[in-house]
């Protein structure tokens, strides 16, 4: 439960009502009661003691989240998708040829990427989240994750297709420190990428159509909310002839933190 | 002498264009009206060349005008990929990967070129020269497409930092990771290393994609754009 760790932060009599009130009945349901409560936070809006970087340029802080809360959400779904490959690698006759081989090259970007943010966070003095233990199967769910490679690439896309959703929704609260939203958006491409490869690896497009889950239902919502087709208050379909697929293939949305949370706390133990 | 002719050019006459100083010219401002605008022509003779120059102006809106620059380019390219010979023998899958690219792509142009205009003026549409790209040949499309999504990709992640509104900032990490699912389809069909689709020539050893700011990225797409570009005023 370590993405959750900045609720720990915050002593709002408040959050400690809410906490005391949600009946906790199955562990899904704790996670969503969670997410609810994160998206509390943000609406209190409550800043996380002193900026941990300094703003490099004189704007607006428009973050709900300090950088350490967003670079610690970020490590953490770093460490899931690095062990989730880590195990696919380890796991005897799960991966060959060339689904071997695309595993091996996003296994070495995500491990990449829990570095770089460890050391990113480590370096700007705050102090990095430790990694979870995760459950793969989603307490069973996907049982044969690390034996049917079917399935395993199936959660392999859903994770990307999620971390890439995840970095774009925090874009916004990483702008006053320009290295840092560099630093994140070459992170959010790669994560794209390996969403394409993984996607055309399955079969389908490297693009998102409308909302379609080509995963498995139970990952709904990794897509939900893909199909919109206004952007900065223009609907694309009244500027141009392309078909309602194509635009929505043109356009990744993004998930909140709390969005996200829900996802990723399936695998959390 | 100019000869421009309203309508999609005819594979054929794509195949009868050759010679040095004879090449293709799109311009970005037919996507408008859904038609390509092409002439061969020779250099020597045009003056509208000369005198077209367009400046992307300033703060967000010129960021915004460096996007629909890119955009127009990599829309006019796709725009002419699928009048070529390639795309009529290419394989089902990578004619529909490059059919769904076009259709992305100009979405992207027309969508920053209406949202430019509720806040202030688009650039004119570019006039494009793609003389050095073989429509007919597998190869150069390709690789040609293998170039300019990488390149959409690293110009989308150096220019976010420059950008001051959130929902511009947004907007635009909406269409990076899509420009990125391309560059990954493309790579993943043009080479033959599997793991090119992330190659280590695009991603560093932390695993980070490519970032170029306006001024690089714009040098390296120059022997695309006729029109000359004025990028002097964007923010830095």
């Amino acid at each position: 439960m370590n993405i959750f760790n900045f609720i720990d932060k915050f002593s709002s009599k408040e959050l400690d009502a809410k906490l005391e009130n949600h009946t906790v009945h199955t562990r899904r349901d704790m996670f969503r009661q969670v997410g609810k409560m994160a998206k509390d936070v943000a609406m209190i809006g409550a800043p996380i003691g002193a900026a941990l970087l300094s703003p490099q340029r004189a704007m607006a802080q428009t973050s709900d989240f300090s950088m350490e809360d967003v670079l610690n959400y970020a490590l953490t779904l770093e460490y899931l998708e690095a062990e989730f490959y880590q195990m696919g690698l380890d796991s005897a006759g799960l991966l060959s040829g060339r689904e071997r081989s695309v595993v091996e090259q996003i296994s070495q970007h995500e491990t990449a990427h829990v570095e770089f943010l460890k050391t990113a966070i480590s370096g700007a003095g705050g102090t990095p989240v430790d990694k979870p233990d995760f459950d793969f199967t989603a307490g069973g769910s996907f049982a044969d994750v690390f034996t049917n490679p079917d399935t395993y690439l199936a959660l392999a896309q859903a994770f990307e297709d999620t971390g890439v959703r995840a970095y774009k929704g925090q874009a916004a609260n990483l702008m006053g420190n320009r290295d840092v939203l560099r630093a994140a958006l070459q992170i959010h491409s790669v994560e794209a990428r390996h969403a394409s490869e993984v996607r055309r690896l399955r079969g389908s497009k490297g693009w998102i159509t409308n909302a379609m889950n080509t995963t498995a239902p139970a990952a709904d919502a990794v897509y939900a909310g893909e199909s919109n087709l206004t952007h900065l208050g223009v609907d694309a379909s009244t500027i141009v002839t392309v078909d309602m697929a194509g635009l929505t293939e043109a356009y990744d949305e993004p998930l909140t933190m709390a969005e996200v949370n829900a996802i990723a706390s399936l695998f959390i133990m | 002498m100019q000869i421009w002719k309203k309508s999609p050019p005819s594979p054929t006459l794509v195949k009868s264009i050759s010679g040095r100083r004879d090449f293709l010219r799109f311009s970005g401002a037919a996507l408008a009206s859904g038609a390509i605008l092409m002439a061969g022509c020779d250099l020597d003779d045009d003056e509208v060349i000369v005198d077209d120059r367009v400046s992307l102006g300033s703060g967000d809106l010129g960021i915004l005008n460096y996007a629909y620059a890119l955009e127009q380019l990599e829309a006019t390219f796709y725009a002419a990929v699928l009048q070529g010979g390639y795309y009529q023998d290419a394989t089902a899958e990578e004619q529909q990967i490059l059919e769904d690219l076009e259709k992305h792509e100009r979405a992207h142009a027309e969508f920053f070129r209406a949202a430019i205009s509720t806040v202030g003026t688009p650039i004119p549409g570019l006039v494009l020269d793609f003389s050095t790209v073989d429509f007919n040949d597998r190869d150069s499309v390709l690789g040609t497409a293998k170039v300019f999504e990488d390149l959409g990709v690293a110009a989308y992640n150096g220019a976010g930092e420059l950008i001051m509104t959130p929902d511009y900032l947004l907007v635009a990490g909406k269409i990076v990771s899509v420009e990125a699912r391309h560059a990954a389809a493309i790579r993943s069909i043009y080479d033959s290393d599997p793991k090119s689709f992330a190659g280590d020539d695009v991603v560093d050893a932390n695993g980070l994609d490519r970032a170029m700011m306006p001024a690089e990225v714009l040098s390296a797409a120059a022997p695309f754009f006729v029109t000359e570009i004025d990028a002097s005023n964007l923010p830095a």
